[in-house]
């Protein structure tokens, strides 16, 4: 083919829309993604430039991942050609409000090292997958907030749902504030405070939200590293303080010498086990909660740094606190409780606050409350225990601030002191004393797979058919372990078992784990 | 009311000759309209042309002025009936609606209309729904225009083009009896652009002059032997009068030298993106001015051999910028070049992907293969392959960050149907259900998973009409929105069922507003709407067509009852449809209607309520059943600051309207007593104020009585 000699008058071949400021914000629908782009169009025009914004609004209430686009060039007196939709690797500011955003930015190859500045609030919504897993489901944010940097030209993250909540106002004025704090766009700050003025809704609370941000994004800058909110530590020890009668302060006294007794790994643990038991029902049942322990501790070893009773201190308060209708009651209608509720909710000065508990017991959870005979007497029955059933069940409003509704609940709580005598605790302790015994067994043979197996226990939770599905997770897992004993890789199996029981909630990953160790 | 208001950028539609109009494309697109003498605009509201409707509605009053009929048609099929207005009287007509699906809708009215010809012109806005973002099948609109005749214009997304295409619309449409679709893409739509206006015309002949002065001509009706006259008259006389006037007036357009031995011919909608490319290469400048010439079809149907042909001589090859999958514009061309004669090479698809949306990355890669190919034109560097840089290290962050499909909003009233519906799934097993186009759609995500297919806007129950046998006694279960409900479902859905005795369940999922779309009001509708009729209950409409077995549910939130009225459909001895009316207000309109009336009584010191969730983490055991069941964006988790704590609890944030969905569900699941609601009730009444004053002193003193017998252990930090 002949080739034509005129191409020589085309240029070099640069990129010719280097004058172009290239904006995508990738936003969660409904967190106000579109006041962000007016407001970013509106000071690119106030800074004499020309600007086009697009956006794909379908979803952009529904909670779904949302992007806007926007592209700015100085004005030469002639309409300049934008594009109506950001390309992978031609954005100069990527604007994320929340950090997997951020992460999926990346990901579709719109954040770039040789020229993007990602502005990213570290904050995470949860998406619906993360939160149905009956264990963990969180994703790490610590593997996406490490990668922003070096994905980015320039990386400004910091939690910027707080800032705007800490001032009142919404993300869309924080954004802001991170953007004109990164200096990523030549415009001086008080055209930006300009464009927040003119928006005219909400101004001073945005104009606060904007300075605290703008502050954070220009300290966090200098410093060259994300400021990010980092998952949970492991917390140094916590301290308890007492009070109460002068008799029972005593036996709290002699019961933390007890626990000083511990070996040190394990004393926080127990503590914390303590406090629970004793809180759930009184002191001797924490006494009874130590004497588990040192049963634990007296098969235990140094050579393991203690694993077996620290993982026993921890289970099993865990399983002596049962939740059964006396711990709720007791805890709806505490002190602490009401004024915990008054501090999340907040209401107004010379407003009243009314609480009202959704609860739905079942015959079930009144025969665990009931003296062990009769409870018994009254399960064997089916027809006795539909009959009753049927007048039981059924969904009850409590209105815990009304006397009648505190009343109730309260006297149900005021059965702790008979709570040994009744069926429910008949029940769950016998399931402590052999899921225990099953691990002390264990111990001799393979000290970690009695942890496993103590750590088992987590299935354990929920009420009702969650409670009994979580029961049957928890017999499933360890009943492979007639299969794995005396495998060296035992504790391991057991682990992925109760890893792969969180998963979901009927168990089909725990059955496909199951096969395979079937097969083993 | 409109999910958006408008009331305040409508003002701009009054704007005089010589203005600069600065707002969004559809904004627009409505300014255009006037300026050009519209005598009568409808539509159906849909993605991305709802807020085009939203647009018409909040300007009823200037319409009104000009003397413009304004309707919210029915459907899609009633708006695009609505053009034969314009048959036999020179007025000019818009309708609007989203393409492809409500192209589908019109299509029977739009291929009776182009059969007959129009006098007055005719316009079809269509808003493209493709692409990013779209929620539909992915189809052309050009088939339609092919096999209607209707023509196709796609103008370049920026406003002066689209206002201009407007005008041309309705000149081309005139010049040659025939209607016109103008098609604007997904982005488009939202562009926010400027435009300098003209004054708004009122129509020359309005619907009302028309109404006095009854017309009727034979010959464009379509019945035989006209209807064969209408066949052979698009292709003599209609489609010459066409093409003559795209060239007369350069409806087209050319950019750039032509003197080139390359060229690219592309769609209108694609200019955009095509210069970005060139942009990009450093083959075009920052205002467009480009070295490749360019053919731009502002005008996509019908193609002007001519023209193209003109543009393809002496050139060694052209490449079809066309979005989309078939090629019909290259198989044209393609056709046109071997007939002509003329040996230019044709790329198209090739260069370009077969099908999918095309992206900047698309269209750098595939121009820019082009222009290696068949020319030097790129200097240097830009000859390579284009390679694109090194990409951050993305596997491990494919793994962490999940997916966000949109969903139910916080509080949403549909939400809870589905609770219901897997609640009762769960204890009579699996059943067949049918979706529906609208929000009750985002069942089909997690953490529901119902649902099976959805076949169109008012088909869910018809989509399971196949399923009605006496083999059996399990029921299929459908679900339809009350916007797809008034859409065509009563006669298609409903009234198939009835007719056809189907045994199965049916729910209208009532909302009281076409929620999917942006909250326009429906007959259905509860809201006082001073132009139009509504409150007409889907209930009375169900009866009407002899449905025996209805059940209205007033307040969706109430799972215990939603679970049991449809355990009783399901299981009932009555034969024929069961129909289940689930009504609660759209939250999102809810909101957006009551917030401000609270806040003011607030401040006026009037008793109000406000009412939130919470959730007692010390009950919380963790297990997060309550979010299989609800997926409410504020229902979330929370790690404790528990060492005796391994799986974070539920959380409530301060999102939470109060819809009272996690309390309703944790009672009817049997879940657990975690949740709690809390009123706040702001400026209470005397006697409450003593009443309180009485309570708390008695719970008090039972709390405190307690305490002083309990052994109180603190944290002490």
């Amino acid at each position: 083919m002949e080739i034509d000699t005129q191409w020589q008058a085309l240029g070099t071949g640069e990129d010719a829309t280097r004058t172009i400021t290239k904006i995508a914000i990738f936003a969660v629908g409904g967190q106000g993604g579109g006041v962000l782009t007016d407001w970013i169009v509106n000071l690119a025009e106030a800074n004499g430039y020309k600007a086009q914004s697009t956006s794909v609004a379908g979803v952009a209430q529904r909670t779904g991942a949302t992007i806007y686009y926007v592209e700015m060039a100085p004005d030469n007196g002639k309409a300049p050609v934008f594009s109506l939709s950001p390309s992978q690797g031609d954005v100069d500011i990527v604007i994320c409000a929340e950090l997997m955003e951020a992460g999926r930015a990346v990901i579709r190859g719109f954040v770039t090292a040789d020229k993007t500045t990602l502005i990213a609030s570290s904050h995470r919504i949860l998406a619906v997958s993360e939160k149905i897993v009956p264990g963990k489901g969180e994703q790490d944010s610590n593997t996406v907030l490490s990668r922003l940097g070096s994905a980015s030209q320039k990386l400004v993250a910091f939690n910027m749902e707080d800032v705007a909540a800490e001032n009142g106002s919404v993300i869309s004025s924080s954004l802001f504030g991170a953007l004109a704090g990164s200096g990523a766009l030549p415009f001086p700050k008080n055209t930006y405070e300009e464009t927040i003025r003119k928006g005219g809704k909400g101004v001073n609370a945005s104009l606060a939200s904007f300075n605290a941000s703008f502050d954070h994004a220009q300290s966090a800058g200098a410093a060259g590293s994300p400021v990010a909110k980092r998952p949970e530590q492991p917390q140094p020890a916590t301290k308890f303080s007492a009070r109460g009668p002068a008799r029972k302060l005593a036996a709290w006294q002699l019961l933390l010498s007890r626990i000083e007794a511990l070996p040190e790994q394990t004393c926080d643990m127990a503590l914390a086990g303590l406090r629970k038991t004793v809180e759930f029902q009184d002191l001797e049942y924490g006494e009874e909660y130590l004497n588990h322990l040192e049963i634990v501790l007296a098969s235990d070893t140094e050579n393991e740094s203690w694993e077996l009773t620290r993982t026993a201190a921890k289970y099993i308060a865990n399983a002596m606190c049962y939740d059964d209708t006396i711990r709720v009651a007791d805890i709806k209608t505490q002190k602490t409780r009401f004024q915990r509720v008054h501090r999340e909710v907040g209401p107004a000065a010379g407003s009243q606050l009314e609480l009202t508990e959704y609860l739905h017991p079942r015959m079930e959870e009144i025969c665990g409350t009931l003296p062990t005979r009769l409870g018994r007497w009254i399960e064997a029955r089916p027809a006795v225990f539909n009959w009753l059933d049927r007048r039981v069940n059924k969904g009850r409003r409590i209105r815990t601030r009304s006397i009648r509704g505190f009343l109730s609940l309260w006297l149900i709580s005021s059965l702790k002191p008979w709570r040994r005598s009744f069926l429910r605790h008949h029940i769950e302790t016998d399931h402590l004393q052999s899921w225990r015994d099953l691990a002390l067994k264990t111990v001799h043979s393979d000290y970690q797979l009695a942890v496993e197996i103590l750590k088992c226990r987590r299935l354990i939770k929920g009420y009702s058919d969650t409670h009994i599905r979580g029961h049957s997770k928890f017999d499933r897992v360890l009943s492979s372990l007639a299969l794995l004993k005396g495998r060296t890789d035992a504790s391991d199996w057991l682990r992925r078992l109760r890893e792969a029981a969180l998963l979901d909630e009927k168990g089909d990953a725990l059955e496909g784990a199951l096969k395979t160790v079937q097969t083993l | 009311m409109a999910e958006r208001s408008f009331v305040k950028e409508v003002e701009k539609l009054r704007a005089c000759e010589g203005e600069v109009f600065r707002g969004e494309g559809i904004l627009a697109i409505t300014k255009a309209l006037l300026e050009n003498g519209v005598g009568y605009v409808g539509g159906y509201q849909g993605s991305p042309i709802s807020h085009l409707m939203d647009v018409l509605a909040d300007a009823q009053d200037i319409l009104g002025e000009l003397g413009v009929h304004y309707e919210a048609s029915a459907s899609e099929a009633a708006a695009a009936a609505m053009l034969a207005a314009s048959v036999h009287y020179p007025i000019r007509g818009a309708v609007t609606f989203k393409s492809t699906v409500g192209t589908n809708v019109a299509s029977d009215a739009l291929a009776n209309l182009s059969s007959g010809g129009v006098t007055g012109g005719s316009l079809v806005i269509v808003g493209e729904d493709y692409g990013e973002g779209s929620s539909i099948m992915q189809e052309r609109s050009h088939a339609f225009a092919m096999k209607s005749q209707i023509w196709l214009l796609d103008p370049r997304p920026n406003l002066p083009s689209i206002v201009k295409a407007v005008g041309d619309g309705f000149e081309l449409s005139e010049a040659s009896n025939t209607p016109v679709m103008l098609q604007v893409r997904i982005r488009s739509c939202h562009v926010h652009g400027e435009f300098t206006t003209k004054d708004n015309v009122r129509p020359s002949m309005t619907v009302a002059d028309a109404l006095e002065n009854p017309r009727r001509d034979l010959n464009r009706i379509v019945l035989p032997p006209a209807s064969f006259l209408h066949e052979q008259e698009k292709v003599t006389k209609r489609l010459p009068a066409a093409l003559n006037y795209i060239q007369k007036h350069k409806l087209n357009e050319l950019f750039g030298p032509q003197d080139r031995k390359v060229g690219i011919v592309l769609q209108g909608g694609m200019y955009n993106g095509v210069i970005r490319a060139l942009q990009r290469l450093g083959l075009a400048d920052i205002n467009g001015e480009t070295q490749i010439p360019l053919y731009v079809m502002n005008v996509t149907y019908p193609l002007v051999p001519a023209e193209l042909m003109d543009f393809c001589r002496g050139k060694d090859a052209v490449l079809v910028v066309e979005e989309g999958y078939p090629d019909y514009l290259e198989q044209a061309i393609g056709a046109m070049l071997q007939k002509e004669g003329v040996n230019t090479k044709l790329e198209g698809k090739g260069p370009f992907p077969e099908a999918g949306e095309y992206t900047g990355q698309v269209m750098l890669d595939s121009i820019q293969t082009f222009l290696a190919t068949h020319s030097d034109a790129l200097p240097g560097k830009g000859r390579a392959p284009n390679t694109p840089g090194p990409l951050p290290d993305v596997e491990q962050l494919k793994e962490v960050v999940p997916m966000r499909p949109p969903g139910f909003c916080v509080g949403c009233p549909e939400r809870p149907i589905f609770a219901a519906t897997k609640l009762v799934e769960e204890e009579l097993g699996p059943h067949h259900i049918a979706s529906d186009i609208g929000c009750h759609l985002f069942s089909i995500m997690p953490p529901f998973g119902i649902g099976s297919t959805t076949m169109g806007y008012g088909l869910g129950p018809a989509s399971a009409s196949a399923f009605n046998t006496n083999e059996t006694d399990r029921r299929s279960i459908s679900f339809i929105g009350d916007g797809g409900f008034w859409h065509n479902g009563l006669t298609t859905s409903i009234g198939n069922a009835v007719f056809n005795q189907n045994d199965g369940v049916i729910v209208v999922v009532d909302n009281y507003y076409s929620a999917a779309t942006g909250g326009q009001d429906i007959l259905s509708s509860r809201a006082n709407n001073k132009s139009k009729s509504t409150k007409h209950p889907i209930t009375e409409a169900v009866k009407g067509v002899g449905v025996k077995w209805v059940r209205q549910i007033d307040r969706t939130y109430d799972v215990t009852q939603m679970q049991s009225v449809l355990k009783e459909a399901l299981t009932t001895d009555v034969k024929g449809p069961k129909v289940i009316v689930a009504s609660s207000e759209c939250m999102l309109n809810r909101q957006r209607r009551e917030k401000p009336i609270i806040n003011q009584a607030v401040k006026e010191q009037k008793r109000v309520v406000k009412t939130r969730f919470g959730v007692d983490e010390d009950v919380c055991t963790g297990d997060h059943a309550c979010m299989r069941l609800s997926g409410c964006p504020s229902l979330t988790v929370k790690e404790l600051d528990d060492p005796l704590r391994d799986d974070p609890v539920a959380h409530i944030d301060q999102n939470c309207v109060g819809c009272g969905n996690c309390g309703e569900v944790a009672d009817a699941a049997i879940l657990c007593p975690s949740f709690y609601q809390a009123d706040t009730i702001h400026n209470p009444s005397k006697s409450e104020r003593f009443f309180r004053k009485i309570r708390d002193r008695i719970i008090s003193a039972l709390q405190n009585w307690r305490e002083r017998r309990t052994l109180i252990i603190e944290e002490v930090s």
